[in-house]
């Protein structure tokens, strides 16, 4: 290379200035893309329309759903569901060619109904599909695409202020798609909190035609194997979480964590760290890069507590912190501290529920 | 065949630390790696080499250290590596980045054949975002299997390949037509390691550099911070909780029991629903 490289402006420099060219104004209101497969809608979708709901009332505009899937009845339930959680109309693409999700027509059903209907606003849930789609949608309108945010709002000027983890989950920092539209947002499962379920009447439903057939597509579908309930981890929706870091010190240790979880009938899980060692499947992260849960209790013992992590465990009603090192980062947003080792308060803990919970617990009768 | 393999220098972000009072990102020192989930989907790339014949190429861009990297991936086997830098690209987000990585995905199938498959990792540990895949796939026209466990067959006369994609609630054996774009599951192989003659070779070998100019960019205003229609406009550390965590002080009591007491001193309805809970319910 001939020319020195000079080093990337410093975050937070770029140029803010809003100029929204005049084809973009006529963009209003905000969209939930409703992501159902197999006739199950995603909780994700649910979580999407709570926050949504909020973008649409600072803003003033309506919020809508976008359902795409098969014709049927699973299709009409997933558009009708949508007003109780607080759609105020929903965008039906049903075709049975969109039976099982496919890149290829899913990007052109929500492409097309994006460029038909044009909302400011689009959500999608960080899932493997709404991963696989977002991509390609953002790219095919060129827009932008903040990915895997933890905080959604509306600016003073009525932009979207999304929030994420950046440099490897260290800080945080605000993005913003000043001058395109959609402004598009993805967020992982758990990330937002489920709204209360509203019975209300499905108002305004609007079809939209596929306009593709079979032939079209090139990607076939040559089976789906369904995952064994007993090898699914339902660690993200799970009401009782134990994890363990670093502290555990081996990965013999972490089985003092499984031993925790199994008494308390609860998930388990574990820090980044771990999983990149290789002492525990990544399917049982917690943090940015793993699952974010919202439980009642999480015990988090020998976990340091770094932002990656943190961002993906704010939502517990109670968090519990098992650390020797008081100054660690975890005790500045638990609940509940003790400064200890670990490996020596797990099994103490985890006979101590034991007795506590079993059926002739004096403790609890007396209590 | 010839396969492009996209992968990324990251800090080893394990080590990144943050400035206590600037809260700013401390880079000196900090030691770059291949982005760890990229590693799966070069070692892919490496198998269906091995099986069917043909060529790597391993594809970056960076500044000019994440020479480093691809370096890296010849010992690893690659048979090319090619270094996109120039300062036009600094800045780029997710939309920027796949322009660029397009166009140059371009001009090495004019300049050393057209790609059978591109691969990339699933995301990176730096950005995290999983996009830069999809976009990539889409900016070429190329159809795409994403969150790929286990490549099944591959069928060079009919232009035919099967894959096993991660979704949801299961998995989908997908079958799709070449050329197209695979992002690679992690956990899925584990990389190779290097020959020896593959490590004396990388270390001969020579790095392809291209300016934005000589990949082909035509529009540069698509490129960095220029193109990228999102813009980072603030960056900052968490505000700590008002109140830090209540500490547990046993005394008297045994550790376990002065936490449980804790417990269900601040939430006593917890009890109630841990009984429930370890019993199945």
């Amino acid at each position: 290379m001939s020319e020195p490289t000079k080093a990337p402006a410093p975050a937070g420099r770029a140029s803010t200035k809003k100029e929204l060219p005049d084809h973009f104004k006529a963009y209003k209101h905000v969209w939930v893309f409703v992501e159902q497969e197999r006739g199950q809608v995603h909780p994700v979708s649910w979580e999407l329309m709570g926050a949504g709901r909020q973008l649409a009332d600072k803003l003033k505009v309506d919020l809508a759903a976008v359902v795409i899937g098969p014709t049927g009845e699973a299709i009409q339930h997933a558009a009708a569901e949508a007003f109780c959680y607080g759609a105020d109309l929903a965008y039906v693409v049903a075709d049975d060619v969109l039976a099982d999700y496919r890149n290829e027509s899913y990007t052109k059903a929500l492409t097309d109904v994006v460029n038909t209907y044009q909302p400011e606003i689009l959500l999608l849930g960080a899932t493997t599909l709404g991963r696989d789609l977002a991509g390609s949608v953002a790219t095919t309108l060129l827009t932008g695409l903040t990915a895997d945010c933890t905080a959604l709002d509306v600016d003073t000027d009525g932009s979207l202020a999304a929030t994420r983890p950046t440099f490897g989950g260290s800080l945080l920092c605000t993005i913003y798609t000043l001058n395109y539209r959609p402004q598009m947002a993805t967020v992982r499962p758990r990330v937002m909190p489920m709204p209360d379920r509203v019975e209300r009447m499905a108002t305004r439903i609007i079809e939209h035609k596929l306009g593709m057939v079979e032939d079209d597509i090139v990607t076939k579908v040559l089976s789906f194997m369904p995952d064994r309930d007993s090898a699914k981890s339902n660690l993200a929706y799970a009401d009782v979480v134990v994890a363990g870091g670093m502290g555990l010190g081996s990965p013999e240790n972490f089985q003092l964590v499984r031993g925790l979880a199994a008494v308390l009938g609860a998930e388990y899980g574990c820090s980044r760290p771990l999983v990149q060692k290789g002492w525990v499947t990544s399917d049982r992260q917690i943090g940015q890069t793993g699952k974010t849960i919202r439980p009642k209790l999480y015990i988090a013992a020998g976990i340091s507590g770094a932002i990656q992590h943190r961002v993906g465990v704010e939502g517990a009603d109670l968090i519990v912190a098992i650390n020797t090192d008081k100054n660690a980062p975890i005790f500045d947003f638990a609940h509940i501290g003790i400064v200890t080792d670990a490996i020596r308060l797990l099994p103490a803990l985890t006979e101590a529920f034991r007795v506590r919970l079993s059926p002739h617990s004096r403790d609890r009768i007396a209590s | 065949m010839h396969i492009v393999v996209c992968i990324k220098q990251v800090p080893d972000s394990a080590q990144i630390r943050v400035h206590p009072v600037t809260n700013t990102i401390m880079r000196q020192g900090v030691p770059t790696i291949i982005n760890p989930y990229d590693l799966f989907a070069l070692e892919a790339a490496l198998e269906l080499r091995d099986k069917f014949g043909g060529e790597v190429t391993v594809l970056t861009m960076g500044p000019p250290s994440a020479e480093d990297s691809l370096r890296k991936a010849l010992t690893f086997g690659a048979d090319r590596a090619v270094l996109l830098t120039d300062r036009f690209f600094a800045g780029a987000d997710t939309l920027a980045t796949t322009y660029a990585l397009a166009t140059a995905i371009r001009k090495i199938g004019t300049t050393f054949g057209e790609p059978d498959i591109v691969f990339a990792g699933k995301q990176t540990i730096d950005g995290d975002t999983a996009q830069v895949g999809p976009g990539v796939a889409k900016r070429l026209g190329l159809l795409q299997l994403t969150y790929v466990a286990k490549i099944g067959k591959l069928d060079l006369a009919a232009r035919t390949i099967e894959a096993e994609r991660r979704s949801e609630g299961g998995v989908q054996v997908l079958q799709t037509q070449l050329p197209c774009l695979i992002t690679m599951l992690e956990g899925t192989n584990e990389i190779r390691r290097g020959a020896m003659v593959d490590a004396l070779r990388a270390a001969r070998a020579k790095v392809v550099v291209w300016s934005a100019k000589d990949a082909g960019v035509e529009d540069i205003s698509k490129c960095g911070l220029k193109g990228s229609p999102t813009i980072v406009k603030r960056v900052f550390a968490p505000p700590p909780r008002a109140e830090k965590a209540a500490f547990v002080n046993p005394g008297e009591l045994p550790p376990a029991d002065a936490l449980i007491a804790e417990l269900f001193k601040r939430q006593p309805k917890l009890e109630g629903e841990l009984v429930a809970l370890s019993r199945g319910f």
